[in-house]
């Protein structure tokens, strides 16, 4: 993991030290509401429905148990004992109060977290596959890339007031976890002609209002362009973005408006001035940042080792668990456990003080002291013995956090929406909760499948609903909250945007319409198939057929 | 007259932003002056400028990108970058491009809404004259060039990003 020295230090505290003067300049009325607002947003600072709301970064997701335990504080001193893990990697309070930010991220500083540029129109956390460095599939590890984005997104003096929201996302894994071909910056490592490790750098996704994925700009960059090529698409995009419209102020309406040819021809330009200057990456820096993240002292293991088996031999419930939440690690002997935060009646996403200072014991005693979130909301621990898994899968369930469901259905994304989100024109928890009420059945879950499904309660689309195979989005409709549904999303390398199946319904019918188009996959697919596979087969005719009929 | 600060200090304003200007008959009005006038202004009337018997500058709006300037760059003592809104991040840019693309090497200044949150950012781009909003305390500002002891990122004062001096 990344260890801050002097220089990162000192920036943070000078950060803390700008926003407290900030704050207080705010609080004694000599900063006007207008002028404070993008401050406090490039903190992190939300006015929310019912109060202030602070993201925290979380760089590339990556937690130490030291941070784990600091946020469990902040939970418990700050905020009302729980936070929410956000589709970003991040993680979010909703309930502090505005005179306590200062000490609070004064707290968070001492711990090197902060919540910088986890708001307004700057570039925002940079973001990657969660099992970045023990994928056994993984070209090289990501997060050392994020880190130098990190440092070179931090406080750009030229690309703090972009016309929009900026996401970069870059992933390393050939199953992309990343949603990447959604960010404004989609950036795959790949082998290039001499077999070299470079970049493909996409430009232009994402959801929102106008979902579109990821153009190709850059086929393939050399490792020392990285940032020059980076500064020259956000130079392009500051200087040309629209910022007449706030809707149309995303990157990727300027790729539609400007034509993809002609906007690869600008940053090609502007690339071309900027190459050779110093923002070109040193070897040196490639490698120091690399050092940060290389391989815990691993032991020699042997692979799926006896004691696993039998313990998986034994308990029907820890091969469910086992067989769900457990994935391949690129070293023998070893796993990637994931915690799902998706347990019936708890909102996606939410973890109290109780699991946070739990998550932190577990990762310091099964995986080197660290975790990583994901995003889809739940929580890697990286580096699991297989001798250990059972009774790290022990303690889990001791701690109400073994829950088996991930990857299915119940294992949802949904964004706060209109219990806490001042901008959601509906609400999506209690939607989240009716359907997996209706799906409780782990057999049943399983005997369904791998299917993602993400809520938005608007259509800034937190909730990424333009990419779950099923989506549901909430609409007011003359003050009413409805609900739309759309099929075919993905987020996967083969990533696809959902489409809607018809006029939206009302709260209490979604459980029985998802329950259809489930029914629909089930009684058509074939052997092998996913419910992705089977709907890309038949299209969205016979699903659209079946849940209209019905409701007729 | 009106106080700024340049070169981190506050000063007196010697010069004139000429905001609106259709004609150069401005020009003739007030001789001898210091007038920053637009880049249209001073493109356009190329021979009444050379004639002015003052000092003459020009400002670029937001949306007005510096390679408009053209080949007379280097003539000019100051270019004022204008900010319509504080949230306007594009004169940033345009600062940038004006230092480390075209070299200028004259007076850049920040005009418009011009706050004291922005003033460490500004300077890092390349600005190095600030022509506050009327409602700022130009002494008050001076703090904000103490926001940050050092970036990651190359500027002006620091030609190398961090990861060339760590």
């Amino acid at each position: 993991m990344y260890q801050y020295d002097n220089y990162d230090h000192q920036m943070l505290r000078d950060r803390v030290a700008q926003f407290r003067d900030q704050t207080a300049r705010y609080l004694e009325g000599k900063l006007s509401e207008s002028e404070f607002l993008p401050l406090r947003l490039q903190n992190g600072l939300y006015i929310q429905r019912l109060a202030p709301m602070l993201r925290i970064a979380v760089p590339y997701g990556m937690l130490s148990s030291i941070q784990l335990r600091k946020l469990a504080y902040i939970a418990n001193h700050y905020d009302k004992g729980y936070g929410h893990f956000t589709t970003r990697q991040n993680i979010q309070f909703n309930w502090p109060a505005l005179e306590d930010l200062p000490d609070l991220l004064a707290d968070l500083a001492e711990v090197e977290m902060h919540a910088i540029q986890t708001s307004g129109n700057c570039i925002r956390n940079t973001t990657t596959d969660q099992f970045a460095g023990v994928a056994p599939d993984e070209l090289e590890d990501s997060r050392s890339y994020c880190e130098i984005i990190r440092q070179w997104s931090s406080f750009h003096p030229e690309f703090a007031f972009l016309p929009r929201k900026f996401k970069i996302a870059v992933c390393g894994t050939k199953i992309d976890q990343a949603a990447t071909q959604v960010h404004d910056i989609g950036i795959y490592l790949i082998t290039g002609a001499d077999g070299e490790v470079g970049f493909r750098i996409l430009v232009g996704g994402g959801l929102g209002r106008t979902p579109i994925l990821g153009k190709e700009v850059f086929e393939f960059v050399e490792k020392k362009h990285l940032l020059t090529a980076l500064d020259a698409i956000l130079r392009v995009y500051n200087r040309e973005g629209r910022r007449d419209n706030k809707y149309k102020a995303r990157i990727k309406i300027l790729v539609k408006e400007t034509g993809l040819e002609e906007f690869k021809r600008k940053v090609n330009l502007e690339w071309e001035l900027i190459k050779d200057s110093s923002l070109q990456l040193t070897e040196e820096e490639i490698s120091r940042c690399g050092s940060f993240f290389s391989d815990p002292a691993y032991q020699q293991l042997e692979d799926q080792p006896d004691t696993l088996k039998q313990q998986l031999s034994e308990n029907i419930l820890f091969t469910n668990w086992y067989e769900q939440n457990v994935n391949p690690h690129k070293k023998a002997g070893y796993s990637i456990v994931t915690v799902c935060f998706k347990a019936t009646g708890v909102a996606p996403g939410d973890v109290s003080d109780i699991q946070l200072n739990a998550l932190a014991d577990l990762a310091d005693k099964y995986s080197f002291g660290e975790v990583r979130v994901t995003h889809d909301q739940n929580v890697v621990l990286a580096d699991v013995q297989q001798q250990e898994l059972h009774s790290l899968w022990q303690e889990l369930q001791s701690k109400a956090m073994a829950s088996q469901n991930l990857g299915l259905m119940s294992d949802l994304i949904c964004c706060p929406g209109g219990d806490f989100c001042a901008l959601a024109n509906a609400k999506s928890i209690p939607i989240a909760e009716s359907i997996q009420r209706k799906f409780d059945d782990f057999d049943e879950l399983k005997n369904i499948g791998k299917l993602s499904l993400n809520i938005s309660g608007c259509m800034n689309a937190c909730g990424h609903h333009h990419v779950g195979n099923i989506g549901i989005l909430g609409v007011d409709k003359k003050g009413e909250e409805f609900y739309q549904v759309s099929m075919g999303g993905s987020s996967s390398n083969e990533a696809s945007l959902g489409k809607i199946i018809g006029p939206a319904f009302a709260q209490e019918e979604i459980p029985d319409v998802i329950e259809t188009i489930v029914g629909v996959y089930k009684s058509n697919r074939e052997t092998g198939e996913d419910f992705i596979d089977t709907y890309r087969r038949l299209g969205i005719a016979p699903f659209k057929e079946k849940v209209y009929a019905k409701a007729d | 007259m009106q106080k700024l600060i340049k070169n981190g200090v506050v000063s007196n304003d010697n010069w004139t932003v000429l905001k609106v200007a259709s004609g150069p008959e401005v020009l003739q009005a007030a001789p001898g002056k210091a007038m920053i006038i637009p880049l249209q202004l001073w493109k356009d009337f190329r021979e009444e400028v050379e004639e002015y018997t003052g000092s003459i500058a020009i400002w670029l709006d937001s949306n007005e990108t510096v390679d408009r300037i053209g080949p007379d760059l280097h003539t000019l003592p100051l270019i004022a970058l204008n900010f319509p809104a504080f949230s306007d991040g594009r004169s940033y840019t345009s600062a940038r491009e004006l230092r480390e693309s075209l070299n200028y090497e004259g007076e850049i200044r920040a005009i418009g809404d011009v706050l004291r949150d922005q003033i460490y950012y500004m300077s890092r781009c390349g600005f190095d004259s600030f022509a506050l909003r009327h409602d700022q305390d130009p002494e008050a500002c001076l703090a904000a060039f103490k926001d940050f002891k050092t970036g990651y990122q190359s500027s002006v004062a620091e030609p190398l990003p961090l990861f060339r001096r760590r």
